[in-house]
């Protein structure tokens, strides 16, 4: 039997790895859905952060935390993707250089 | 079993998430998400939480992505053009988004023995099964904050029928 027990250390770096990502793509791209979802994308990281922990203590509370955030993001989603489709409709773009009503 | 499943997804879940940095046009983008997703939803399984699995696949691969496919669809999103304005975010962004990684590896490595290591299933104390561990918490400890998530879902739909709502 060859002992395949992974390390908890490699799932959390793998977190950070995808959390950086996130944080790169929302300060690289300029289209307003891809940032978004770069958001998406740094939440499940930290997320399965939580689903570690809960798995080392051998306790339920961060599955439930992780729950609780699921909950938020989908609303978060629903918000968001709303104010978007408003924003494309009176400014005809998603660039968010373009999208600079409160800078002047 | 785990170290195979943690190999295989793990780097499909990086490689989705370089591909969402990656590709220009947002569909591109979305579609790679759904792969980080799917990964991590593995993942989660193989660490013990089933639930938070099926609600993975579910609540963020069916409902969330699919909504912003279909925005991505509706807003006839092309492709992002390259501009001056993030160059900014190229010279401290990059280094940044390093640094951040840098110091959690560096926290997570040399804590890694004190962190222990683990094996497929769930270990949790005294329970059979993680649906009924996870829901006897909930429907009896954490009931109040799960009917206000149902208050918060309400509010999230009316805000956003009354924002996408075409003004008269």
């Amino acid at each position: 039997m060859i002992a395949t027990q992974v390390p908890n250390s490699a799932y959390l770096i793998l977190a950070a790895i995808l959390f950086s990502i996130g944080v790169g793509a929302f300060l690289i791209k300029r289209n307003l859905i891809t940032i978004f979802m770069s958001i998406e994308l740094m939440l499940n990281a930290v997320n399965l952060t939580f689903v570690t922990f809960a798995h080392m203590w051998h306790q339920v509370s961060g599955q439930i935390f992780v729950f609780f955030v699921m909950v938020v993001a989908a609303a978060e989603a629903a918000v968001g993707l709303a104010i978007i489709i408003a924003i494309f409709r009176t400014r005809q773009t998603l660039n968010v250089d373009q999208i600079d009503l409160m800078k002047s | 079993m785990q170290l195979a499943l943690f190999i295989i997804f793990g780097a499909l879940a990086v490689l989705g998430a370089l591909n969402l940095l990656f590709q220009r046009h947002p569909i591109n983008s979305a579609l790679s998400l759904v792969v980080v997703m799917i990964s991590l939803a593995v993942l989660y399984w193989s660490l013990g939480a089933e639930f938070l699995a099926a609600a993975q696949v579910i609540v963020y691969s069916g409902a969330i992505m699919v909504f912003f496919v279909f925005v991505i669809m509706l807003l006839n999103a092309g492709e992002e053009e390259r501009t001056h304005g993030s160059r900014a975010a190229y010279i401290v962004g990059i280094p940044g988004a390093g640094a951040i990684f840098s110091l959690l590896a560096f926290v997570f490595l040399s804590e890694s023995h004190a962190l222990g290591s683990s094996s497929i299933g769930g270990y949790l104390n005294h329970v059979t099964s993680n649906i009924s561990e996870i829901s006897t918490v909930l429907f009896t400890k954490l009931l109040l904050p799960f009917e206000v998530t149902s208050v918060l879902i309400l509010v999230a739909i009316l805000g956003a029928v009354v924002l996408a709502r075409k003004e008269q």
